[in-house]
């Protein structure tokens, strides 16, 4: 069988459908993990199947995709997801934030905001952010239905007693319209501002079966105390390429003294501040 | 300057073709046909379809050769193409009843009508290297005596006339679709078995071993142990009669277990129950011992704690799929959660330090 026997975008349109119903149910109740019977991929699961499922079900023959791993589009396993819904969906693609539809991301919201109509999906390996307080699921979904979050909070409270500090830098848990204890997945606290924001985010958890949704401008906060608030925090440097202060950034070890280098994990963000300085 | 590493797409490409070229190996050795594979490697035929939930041997001994014999790697590739195939219905039950055995052993009784057949089997061989094979695999031909020609029973059936074993719940209902649907707990006995059936071979042996060993102990016989073809039906609605789809090779196993009773059942013997796609009857005797111990709460036995009574712990650390998926992604990259970690953990150890001088 050729790939292009497939259906559009690999699965069938029953499949879809399933998955469509699990997204506007997460949409019409944000932060709730919806159950759905995640099909297997030809992609290891781990890798981006929830995401990969979630692109396939929104997508239409028109759209244009952008795929980013770690802010950056080069990365081995998004071009691995790229050239699967090139090949099973023949759709567009783009490494411009402000020119897709549909991007899917792991691990970071774009440093260029979203605007309406554009959605955002993100690849999510433990959709449960009570997961490693709490390992069976059968209690944490009693606890999300009882709204029974104290857990969570001892944890941040044990975590300042301790160290001063709030010890989550990524995956760091937010309250979504007053109701639900969300993982935002693991993007680094930096992005979790961003979390409300003018486009459509959905998230795939494909091996743990779960789909969950952020319509936008839903009121996303991230869990703090009055006199520990939340900080959205980065290093403390410039991009070493484009000069950015105010975006998110890798560090790189150059040479074998351990030199350092800072530059935008955001590669679309880099190249395009480079180009205008150049110009 | 320092510039980015580019070249994701290359670095793939070259790596697919070097992939090809190790999966053929030397070239002046002869290829592996996938028919070769098929009739030489049935065993390890066996366990792709069982765990790719897909009976097909010619497909999985593809998978096989594809996956350079890498079965894991074989059982993912038979389930992505799973998916990629419409669920059309549910056959009837198959009957095992009228399986034309090539084995049927029973550890409970010496004799029982239908007779014991050791069948094709490594049991008795003695695990001495055969270096002749090395040389020449070519075998004489096996002697044969004819089929008998009366039906072999199930010896659980001959403990059911005296009520000495635990009565089944029958129904006649189509359980959920393992593949179809969300698993969600606690699950229902027929999705527990879907479940362990395409569950990791070393997965669910492990944890049929550590019952033996006193975790959860059940003092499993095995009463049956039983492989052959059994036919598949299924109601085609246009004909409005059910037909024989085909026939597949299947290993049923049937425990015994003693029980003493509990608060709510009186002393009787108990069940636990293996079935497996192919000649696959580790698995299938595994499966039927973490059945039996998944069951403490249906027959109001006493939880001790033990991993294999633990139905969320089995139920989703089973599937070989889902767990070298969720391993192998630690090797993708991970520099926003690392960086994000190394900025923390700068932080908490420059106030550590800070702290620790102000101190001296």
């Amino acid at each position: 069988m050729k790939m292009s026997d497939y259906n559009f975008a690999y699965l069938d349109e029953q499949t879809k459908r399933m998955i469509r119903r699990a997204i506007l149910k997460g949409l019409a109740i944000p932060g709730y993990q919806v159950p759905f019977a995640s099909r297997e991929m030809p992609m290891p699961y781990g890798w981006g199947t929830g995401g990969v499922q979630v692109s396939a079900a929104v997508m239409v023959p028109e759209d244009t995709l952008k795929v980013i791993d770690q802010g950056a589009d080069d990365t081995t396993n998004a071009v691995s997801i790229r050239r699967f819904f090139e090949k099973t969906a023949g759709v567009a693609v783009t490494e411009h934030t402000d020119q897709a539809n549909v991007i899917q991301t792991r691990h970071r919201i774009p440093e260029q905001d979203l605007t309406e109509g554009q959605i955002l999906v993100y690849q999510v390996p433990i959709p449960e952010p009570l997961r490693f307080l709490e390992p069976s699921e059968v209690e944490t979904r009693k606890m999300h239905s009882l709204e029974e979050y104290g857990l969570m909070h001892v944890k941040l409270y044990e975590d300042i007693a301790q160290h001063g500090a709030i010890a989550t830098a990524y995956a760091y848990p937010v309250r979504v319209e007053g109701r639900y204890v969300m993982d935002p997945s693991p993007i680094p606290k930096f992005d979790n501002p961003k979390l409300t924001m003018a486009g459509i985010q959905l998230f795939g958890a494909g091996r743990e079966q779960r789909i969950y949704a952020l319509p936008p401008y839903t009121d996303v906060v991230s869990l703090d105390f009055e006199d520990f608030p939340f900080e959205a925090s980065k290093a403390d440097h410039a991009c070493g390429l484009c000069g950015a202060i105010d975006s998110y950034l890798d560090e790189l070890i150059v040479d074998d003294q351990g030199a350092r280098m800072f530059m935008c994990s955001d590669t679309d963000y880099c190249a395009g501040r480079q180009e205008e300085t150049a110009a | 300057m320092y510039v980015a590493v580019k070249g994701g797409e290359k670095a793939i490409d070259n790596a697919h073709a070097w992939l090809a070229e190790e999966r053929r190996g030397d070239p002046t050795v002869t290829e592996l046909s996938v028919a070769q594979i098929r009739e030489q490697m049935t065993l390890a035929v066996n366990r792709v379809m069982a765990e790719g939930s897909l009976y097909d041997p010619d497909l999985a001994a593809l998978a096989i050769k594809q996956s350079r014999g890498d079965l894991i790697e074989a059982i993912f590739l038979i389930r992505a193409y799973r998916t990629t195939l419409p669920r059309f219905g549910g056959s009837h039950p198959v009957n095992t009843d009228e399986m034309a055995c090539d084995r049927r052993v029973s550890a409970t009784f010496k004799d029982a009508p239908g007779g014991q057949v050791l069948g094709p089997t490594f049991d008795y061989t003695h695990r001495l290297l055969d270096f002749k094979l090395a040389a020449d695999g070519e075998v004489a031909e096996a002697p044969q005596s004819p089929a008998p020609d009366t039906a072999t029973p199930h010896i659980m059936s001959f403990l059911d006339r005296e009520s000495l074993i635990q009565e089944e719940a029958t129904g006649l209902e189509t359980p959920d679709d393992l593949t179809r649907t969300p698993l969600e707990l606690p699950a229902s006995r027929a999705l527990r078995l879907q479940a362990l059936t395409r569950g990791d071979e070393g997965f669910v042996l492990g944890m049929a071993y550590s019952t033996q060993r006193g975790y959860a102990r059940n003092h499993a016989f095995v009463a049956e142990l039983r492989i052959g073809a059994v036919a598949v039906e299924m109601d085609i609605p246009e004909l409005g009669f059910a037909i024989e789809i085909g026939e597949i090779t299947l290993t049923e196993c049937e425990t015994v277990n003693q029980f003493k009773g509990s608060k709510t059942e009186p002393p009787q013997f108990t069940r636990g129950y293996g079935l497996v796609f192919g000649m696959t009857e580790r698995k299938a005797i595994s499966m039927a011992l973490v059945d039996r111990a998944l069951r403490w709460q249906e027959l109001g036995e006493d939880n001790m704690g033990a991993p294999a009574q633990d139905e969320e712990f089995v139920l989703y650390h089973c599937d070989n799929i889902q767990a070298t998926g969720f391993l192998e992604h630690i090797k993708l990259p991970h520099y926003v959660d690392f960086q994000s970690e190394l900025e923390l953990i700068r932080k908490l150890r420059r106030e550590a330090m800070q702290m620790q001088e102000a101190a001296e």
